[in-house]
């Protein structure tokens, strides 16, 4: 809820411990016209505001609600004192109710008082007060209209991170008027509500600071258990205690959120130093990371002593980084840091599978309508088997037989050690989907709308399932049941008898395969969204929304689920809660899917680089480049990790 | 029943250095034993939740500003068995600022809006799957009722922790410094939820110890309650319901009182969950009522 244009002086201390203190409960009923039963709130709501056309003090025509707060609204009004100009003015109303006379006595001399206050307050970045008033239970402000919109607002419409410079502009401006606040005689003023929604960028680029928040400091004195404006505060503020130091602090908070984009009021409190900046926007110098650092120490001892010093210190990191001359920094990519692969092979076509690995033997299918068998070790050739189209699923070695899809509509069951054939299956479409096998069956997907099952010793259908449309996913067994999704968005668990269980429809096509443990699985759409769902009824549990459509497989770490999309970010989110935890961003589409290796994470991209993040924050460890896309899955075994590239190649690096 | 004893005494062995707890606690002798059995036998057929709630407005206030509901649904037939349970409590805050308003608010526009959601699926012939998923109906129950309170009772807060089971499934959406636990009959406790409360906080941070956190002055500062601020950012996650263990809710006239190792014996040695809530109740109040007592026990049987 904002208040983007109102304007008061805070109660002193002393004023907010006469609220606060005294254990006699203060009896006040905000909005005493609204009752307890549901029925009609709106209608109360809408009846305690004035409505547009109300003449106020037979001056100020009101024009609309342009924001709501605690104790009453805030509109736009026209000030009819000046009939042949539209001279606007934002009017505060507060409304107040409480039943003691004392109190109500007490409030409005509060506000009075602090209205006088804030007409004493000249600085560019005080919004001027014209007038104040009292009628009956509500008491008015009368404030200078600001043409612009908060900072809140312009950090939420902003895409991506707002240039350093910007925020620096703000900072030092701040700083500015915090300086003037707290240099106030005969006493200091502490604003103590610092946070981005309480700052307004007007049209011309001006910083105003706006709400000085009595009606604020009404509600949090009569709380009792509550103090403090979560996220932007610092400790000793929860304690009850504000000085200049938390102003410093609260800025600190401000500027961390317009840089990083992390509101902190969505984070636990004083956690800014697990999220810093420069790790969530490298772009920022660290010199304007030091000092909003310095800001949010947790000793208000380590802070800057003042206002003042922290805008020498902005403005000497603006002329030493040239920041306020010059655009953004051009951030350098990260280059391929020397990595040699252990050894590389040249394929004919794209390989845009992902491969297999039986006794020191690699097994990959490429477009050149080969499965591939590889040492392992060194990356010689040992044999391949030609099929009648691209393989781009991924090979299944059981019993020392290989096996595998094809585009020429067939699974193919290989010797692993010779490369003969030893079975065929036909579909009536390409198989892109990967076999899964269970219980002496292997279950796989093919364009011809079935799911197939069939025996692994004999090569015979034991039964089909027939879906919507094609089936690319690799069918997900657990607990005797088989789960797929398809591209027309459906997506089913079978049993092992191919009776359907439940089905759930996804928006879009689900390329993507599942992984689960016993509590849910998970799975992406083209749709954008990662799905958890119940495995036992296909009820939702979560869904997480990702920039973009998804035909990555997730990969679970730990209590992490990892997966790519199609906006080129790797997400990390919690299986629990879907809450984000990390996410990398790449130079194009994720395709493939992440693996989990001891506490890295490996995962290609369609900007041809191999990625290894440390699971836990995503920091980017290394990255391996190729001439063309990575759109399989990287495996991992024994230390090394092997991948393809559509350039033709499979590379095996040290993990 | 051989079962049973293998893995009541087997596998879980609690902690050597925790031999002085378990001397009083642990669940050894034959009558306890076999309260363990009647209250936790897995032999039942229907599989089917089970749940009791005890309150008391305690010894030392006058006003109970506490509220609670419990929701049990059972259906069994040939086309499936989807146990469904809601079970909430709220304690509201701030003595003199309609605490009482807010967490009843609370409790009631919860529970409203989620049964509304799930009504048409649950309870017609022929239902599709709902699309939302639980987290995002809890997460929107949540801010329904923090905008009831805002309306209602302006300038007051509870705090809230809600539990919707559906199957095997727990979905808990909570705020403030009530709590949820899973206590299994091994006499182990897990607490689901983290207090959103400054102390607790604090201790995370390792700036005070828990000692220090046991004499801090503003123990009950919470950064984070329903009905305050303008961004709600409730924590909602979804656990497996514990096998065979109990999910405890209760607010900090409970936990705040009674002794974890208290509040297990309770949960595993009274006869049925009724009792063990009205146990826990006791206790508190025996323990000098300071606050109001809620709890809430649920159990999965089958």
């Amino acid at each position: 809820m904002k208040s983007p244009t109102f304007a008061v002086v805070k109660p002193s201390r002393a004023n907010y411990n006469l609220l606060h203190l005294g254990e006699n409960p203060l009896e006040t009923r905000l909005f005493p016209e609204l009752s307890d039963d549901d029925k009609g709130d709106e209608a109360a709501v809408a009846k305690s505001q004035l409505q547009a056309g109300v003449m106020l003090a037979k001056r100020y025509l009101i024009q609309e609600v342009v924001g709501l707060g605690g104790m009453g609204s805030v509109y736009r009004a026209r000030d009819m004192h000046f009939p042949n100009v539209n001279k606007l003015v934002a009017v505060k109303e507060m409304i107040n109710s409480a039943p003691d006379p004392l109190v109500r006595q007490t409030i409005v001399q509060n506000f009075e008082r602090e209205a006088n206050l804030l007409a004493t307050l000249h600085h560019p970045s005080i919004p001027k007060i014209y007038d104040y008033f009292t009628l009956e239970s509500r008491s008015y402000l009368v404030l200078e209209f600001i043409h612009g919109k908060d900072m809140e607002a312009v950090i939420n419409d902003t895409n991506g991170f707002l240039p350093e410079e910007q925020v620096l502009g703000w900072a030092i401006a701040l700083c500015d008027v915090l300086d003037y606040l707290h240099k106030h005689k005969p006493d200091p003023i502490i604003f103590r509500d610092m946070k981005p929604s309480n700052v307004m960028i007007s049209s011309n680029g001006e910083v105003i600071l706006v709400d000085f928040g009595i009606a604020k400091a009404f509600q949090s004195g009569i709380k009792g258990t509550m103090i403090g404006t979560e996220g932007y505060s610092p400790p000793e503020q929860y304690r009850g205690e504000a000085t200049q130091a938390a102003d410093i602090y609260s800025l600190g908070a401000t500027l961390h959120h317009a840089l990083t984009r992390r509101d902190p009021r969505l984070e636990p409190p004083f956690s800014f130093a697990e999220r810093p900046i420069r790790r969530i926007n490298p772009a920022v110098s660290p010199e304007l990371e030091a000092i909003v650092n310095r800001a949010l120490e947790y000793d208000p001892a380590n802070r800057f002593k003042s206002a003042a010093e922290m805008k020498d210190a902005l403005t000497a990191a603006a002329r030493k980084t040239g920041l306020l001359s010059r655009l953004g920094p051009i951030v350098s990519p990260v280059k391929n840091e020397g990595i040699k692969p252990l050894w590389k092979f040249k394929c004919e076509d794209e390989i845009r599978g992902t491969p297999g690995i039986h006794q020191g033997t690699l097994f990959i299918g490429s477009y050149d309508n080969n499965l591939y068998a590889l040492n392992a070790a060194d990356g010689k050739f040992e044999w391949k088997y030609p099929t009648d189209g691209g393989i781009v699923s991924r090979p299944l070695v059981v019993e020392g037989n290989v096996i595998f899809g094809s585009e020429d509509k067939r699974l193919h069951v290989v010797s692993a050690r010779s490369g003969k054939v030893v079975w065929t299956y036909y579909t009536d479409g390409p198989i892109r989907s990967s076999p899964t096998i269970a219980e002496g069956h292997l279950f796989f997907g093919s364009d011809d709308h079935y799911l197939h099952a069939v025996n692994f010793n004999t090569g015979r259908m034991a039964w089909r399932f027939e879906s919507a449309d094609a089936i690319r996913s690799t069918p997900f067994v657990m607990t005797d049941m088989v789960y797929f999704g398809v591209e027309s968005g459906d997506y089913y668990a079978v049993n092992f008898r191919g009776e359907l269980k439940w089905r759930f429809r996804s928006k879009r096509a689900v390329t993507a395969s599942t992984v689960g443990t016993g509590q849910a699985i998970y799975f992406t759409s083209v749709d954008a969204t990662l799905y958890a769902l119940d495995p036992r009824n296909g009820w939702v549990i979560w869904r997480f929304r990702l920039g973009k459509s998804s035909i990555s497989t997730p990969c679970i770490a730990e209590d992490l689920i990892i997966v790519g999309a199609a906006d080129g970010f790797i997400y990390a989110v919690e299986a629990k809660s879907a809450k984000e935890v990390w996410r990398f961003r790449t130079e194009h589409q994720v395709n493939g899917s992440p693996v989990l290796y001891k506490d890295s994470i490996y995962c290609g991209s369609v900007d041809g680089s191999l990625y290894c993040l440390e699971y836990r924050t995503g920091r980017l460890r290394w990255k391996f480049g190729t001439e063309g896309a990575i759109t399989g899955t990287p495996l991992v075994y024994d230390d090394v990790v092997y991948f393809g590239s559509t350039d033709h190649h499979v590379y095996a690096l040290l993990a | 029943m051989e079962k049973l004893f293998r893995w009541l005494f087997g596998k879980q062995q609690p902690p050597a250095e925790k031999a002085t707890d378990i001397a009083s606690t642990a669940p050894l002798t034959e009558e306890q034993l076999k309260a363990i059995v009647s209250s936790q036998s897995p032999q039942f057929d229907l599989p089917q939740l089970v749940a009791a709630a005890g309150q008391s407005v305690g010894k030392q206030r006058e006003l109970n500003e506490d509220s609670l509901l419990a929701v049990t649904t059972t259906m069994a037939g040939n086309s499936g068995n989807l146990p469904f349970g809601l079970y909430i409590v709220a304690d509201g805050m701030g003595g003199h600022q309609f605490g009482e308003v807010a967490s009843n608010a609370a409790v009631r526009t919860v529970a409203g809006y989620v049964i509304k959601k799930f009504l048409p699926y649950l309870f017609q012939i022929k239902a599709d799957l709902l699309e939302e998923s639980f987290q995002e109906i809890m997460a929107a129950a949540v801010n329904e009722a923090q905008r009831v309170i805002q309306r209602e009772a302006p300038g007051s807060g509870t705090t809230l922790t809600a539990a919707l089971v559906l199957g095997q499934q727990v979905t808990i959406a909570h705020v403030g410094d009530s709590r949820a636990y899973f206590v299994y009959p091994d006499g182990r406790i897990e607490t689901v939820t983290r207090d959103h409360s400054l102390v607790q906080r604090l201790q995370e941070l390792g700036h005070i110890t828990a000692e220090e956190a046991e004499n801090y002055p503003h123990r009950n500062v919470l950064y984070k309650a329903l009905g305050q601020g303008d961004i709600l950012d409730p924590e909602i996650f979804t656990l497996a319901f514990p096998q065979l263990g109990t999910l405890l809710i209760c607010s900090d006239g409970l936990w705040g009182v009674v002794a974890e190792q208290d509040i297990i014996r309770a949960v595993n040695e009274s006869p049925n969950l009724q009792r063990a809530c009205q146990n826990l109740v006791t206790a508190a109040n025996a323990a000098g009522g300071p606050d109001n007592i809620s709890v809430i026990l649920a159990q999965l049987i089958g």
